[in-house]
């Protein structure tokens, strides 16, 4: 068997999964069976729930994605697929995504995939049968553990061309034979096409994040060399025309920024690339950086370029060990290479960029802030204007971009801001990465274009909840956003449509809540971060949190009073208005949309001290059902602060003054007998 | 003593000629000897002129930064939205009653420590863990218990 390469994505959350022992088994076994075939480290390709993931590429093979891989199960790979070409069912993963810059998925070997995505119905046996009836016996049937596609009813997949019917039903097999021959098939059922658009994470779980070589091989700083022959207003024309918008939140007009800078007189300008993603539950950024460093620090040379700037910064997260070291890592080799440094390919431009970390303060991902920080001292923010793209780091313009940012800037400026300009909306252009995680079945990263709806996300990319419960809501923009309920998933996203309902598109994070989780609950969790992550400096954003988060632990003890409501709206009021920065502006953001959607769940909490969904412990009683109880005792025993009486002869029963709702006893019970209420 | 002094002359010589590089100095500091020692921030104040309140100003504005020594392993549970609603407050809590001591104080011995973190960023696998740098995936109140008689072998 002609294998090209087989892939190992290491990334931090590859990593967590075990990613590294499994890079080191293979090494082994390739060694051990003195098979000489080529093993690449890549960056993340996103599909988190799936990692340890693994690419195997065989000559008209694939590649083949290989999920969930243990150290034990790389043997199997090897002798399988390697050896004899065979593809390993159980383990196999079809991945679901357009990359719009690296395609090269080639089947040569009849192969068809096939699963009912809704049933248990055996639909590989039927397919394999009615194809040897009509004499495709030399097709090969295969079922992946998963389908990349779910509740779609049967699902047929034929790669060779390029094909996915879904929502097939048993008798719909008959016709599959027929669809074999046509040259272009016909579209006789529903067809899937992915919904997943890459042009940011182009490179990411493609090429060695460690290897400028595999950059360049894959066109990497071509648009540098083409920005180098273009004038400074064309390359800003080509942004403009590209309509970009800042990813990290704010979403200002990326050539806006650039041209107040390049337009401001100065002896010296910078280029800074903001990385101190602090949004909990969300890691776009650091799957970029770990993926695919050399694609920002070409977007800082462009924009270096453009603005006239010769000095660039990374301002990275410390929390983010792996994705700094790769960074400098890609650096130290961008300047080997001479794309770095004085007189950048003989152009006569220049451009320097040095690393400063973060430290643990999520305020300094507002851009004030952040230049506060990289002078060196606290990271406090200032009233704006005059912005940073006129007197930003050390009195001079400074343009602060997002990673995602300025990932984008190489494409657009290698394809053209016209062919950007043709993904998305009017008012949001070309694609989004978000983080979707929470209770979703299929967390990770994924990157869409602008203008699809969050049930595509959620239920098509994400496959539903993973417990099967029913979707509550779904956050996004973190401590800044809001929440979308369930009934309105329907909303398309770009920036104005969130705007409209609320929340915000913000820096990419998507977080799914099913019915077991409470939106007091959520938004105090919002309001805890706020109040520890608050500089101080402004009384509004340092006092208003503290009271709204107050407020907020008040009504989840079952203390809160009516009137709570209207005085938790006129603090978040004031806090919008008068907050120095974006930090204490949005923090009650959280608190306002879970109060314009859910309130009745508040008032639940106010009036009859009840958590609908069980999660503030306060609010919850234990109580043992008779009728489920075979009178064992074992909860008693376990019992740490002996709230349960009675014995085994006249039952147990829990008493609520003693409980503490540690939950021991649902744990210990065999029969499921006890119950939170 | 003069080595002490000596690896903080060479670490802040590694930024002498950088504008703003007082964050960058506290970071290789503490990197060096786990924290930043009283002594280490006169040091500092005393080779780059920066004044002691000044230091001091920053170290206690950023959450990363160490007044104190850490124990021999820390274990940070991440408490961003997707850990918080997987449950990270139990596996907290279940460290909490594992170890004996509340968050941020060392266990008696000196070996553990616990503290919380706003995301490490790795949400697809929630809840998450981080000891010394390694990061445990999919963490609940059972396998934590063998995670931690794990680092208590090694010693």
């Amino acid at each position: 068997m002609n294998i090209d390469y087989v892939k190992v994505s290491l990334s931090s959350c590859g990593i967590a999964a075990g990613a590294d022992k499994v890079y080191a088994c293979w090494e082994d076994m390739l060694r051990r069976y003195s098979l000489k075939v080529e093993l690449k480290k890549t960056g993340c390709l996103g599909f988190c729930y799936a990692e340890p993931l693994i690419e195997v590429k065989g000559k008209g093979l694939g590649p083949v994605f290989y999920g969930k891989v243990m150290p034990q199960d790389v043997e199997e790979i090897v002798g399988r697929h390697l050896l004899k070409g065979e593809i390993v069912e159980r383990l196999l993963y079809r991945l679901r995504f357009d990359n719009l810059f690296h395609n090269d998925e080639v089947w040569l070997d009849k192969v068809i995939f096939v699963k009912d995505t809704s049933g248990s119905i055996k639909a590989k046996e039927k397919l394999a049968g009615i194809l040897k009836e009509s004499g495709y016996d030399d097709w090969q049937v295969i079922e992946p553990a998963d389908m990349g596609i779910y509740d779609k009813g049967i699902v047929v997949d034929i790669p060779q061309k390029d094909i996915v019917y879904v929502c097939l039903d048993d008798n719909d097999l008959e016709e599959i034979p027929s669809l074999l021959v046509s040259p272009s098939p016909e579209r006789r059922f529903p067809v899937f096409s992915p919904h997943q658009k890459r042009i940011v994470l182009r490179h990411c779980g493609v090429i060695n994040p460690e290897s400028i070589d595999d950059y360049l091989n894959a066109g990497g700083y071509k648009a540098l060399e083409k920005a180098l022959s273009m004038n400074r207003e064309d390359i800003i024309k080509e942004l403009a025309e590209a309509g970009l918008r800042g990813r990290g939140g704010g979403g200002f007009i990326t050539a806006r920024k650039w041209e107040i800078a390049s337009q401001t007189e100065a002896n010296q300008r910078y280029i800074v690339c903001n990385a101190d993603e602090g949004d909990p539950g969300a890691y776009m950024d650091r799957s970029i950086l770990e993926g695919d460093p050399h694609s920002v620090i070409e977007g800082m040379l462009v924009a270096g370029l453009a603005v006239g700037a010769d000095k660039g910064f990374f301002y990275i997260r410390a929390e983010y060990p792996l994705a700094i070291e790769r960074v400098r890592k890609a650096i130290e080799e961008a300047y080997r290479c001479g794309y770095l440094g004085k007189n950048i390919r003989g152009s006569g431009f220049s451009f320097d960029i040095e690393v400063r970390l973060g430290a643990g303060a999520f305020v300094c991902g507002e851009e004030t802030a952040l230049i506060a920080s990289l002078e060196g001292g606290r990271g406090l923010p200032r009233p704006r204007p005059p912005y940073p793209s006129i007197k930003g780091l050390w009195g001079k313009p400074t343009v602060i971009n997002n990673v995602e940012t300025l990932a984008n800037v190489a494409a657009i400026i290698d394809r053209g801001g016209r062919w950007f300009a043709s993904f998305g909306t009017s008012d949001s252009r070309g694609t989004k990465v978000f983080a979707l995680t929470g209770k979703v079945r299929n967390s990770g990263l994924i990157e869409v274009e602008m203008g699809i709806s969050l049930e595509e996300i959620i239920f098509d990319i994400g496959g539903g909840t993973l417990s099967g419960r029913r979707v509550k809501a779904v956050q996004t923009g973190g401590p800044s956003g809001g929440v979308i309920p369930a009934e309105k998933l329907k909303i398309k996203v770009d920036y104005q449509s969130l705007k409209d309902f609320g929340s915000i598109i913000g820096s990419g994070g998507m977080i799914v809540m099913d019915e077991d989780d409470c939106m007091v609950d959520i938004a105090k969790f919002y309001l805890g971060f706020c109040i520890d992550e608050s500089c101080g400096k402004c009384a509004p954003c340092r006092i208003g949190g503290w009271q709204l988060y107050h407020i907020l632990e008040k009504i989840t003890q079952g203390r809160g009073r009516e009137e709570d409501i209207d005085k938790m709206i006129r603090i978040a009021y004031a806090m919008q208005k008068a907050s120095l920065c974006g930090l204490g502006q949005t923090a009650p953001n959280p608190v306002i949309s879970t109060l314009k959607y859910f309130r009745e769940e508040y008032q639940e909490h106010i009036l009859n001290k009840r958590c609908p969904s069980l999660r503030c412990n306060d609010l919850v009683t234990y109580v043992i059902k008779e009728e489920k109880c075979r009178r064992c005792g074992v909860c008693q025993k376990t019992c740490p602060a002996e709230a349960i009486a009675g014995d085994k002869e006249r039952g147990f029963y829990i008493e609520a003054d003693k409980c503490v709702k540690c939950g021991r006893c649902i744990e210990v019970c065999k029969f499921k007998a006890i119950e939170r209420r | 003593m003069n080595e002490y002094t000596d690896k903080i002359q060479e670490i802040a010589s590694r930024w002498q000629n950088k504008r703003g590089s007082l964050i960058m100095i506290l970071h290789d500091l503490q990197e060096e000897f786990g924290y930043i020692e009283r002594k280490a921030a006169l040091e500092v104040a005393r080779i780059t002129r920066i004044p002691l309140a000044k230091i001091y100003e920053v170290v206690t504005f950023y959450h990363y930064f160490k007044l104190s020594p850490p124990a021999k392993y820390v274990i940070s549970v991440c408490k961003g939205t997707a850990c918080y609603l997987k449950g990270a407050c139990r596996v907290a809590g279940e460290i909490k009653k594992i170890l004996g001591v509340e968050e941020g104080a060392p266990t008696p011995d000196g070996l553990f420590m616990l503290r919380t973190v706003r995301c490490l960023g790795c949400c697809g696998l929630a809840p998450v863990v981080d000891i010394n740098g390694r990061i445990f995936s999919r963490v609940d109140v059972k396998n934590i218990r063998d995670i931690i008689a794990e680092y208590r072998r090694k010693r």
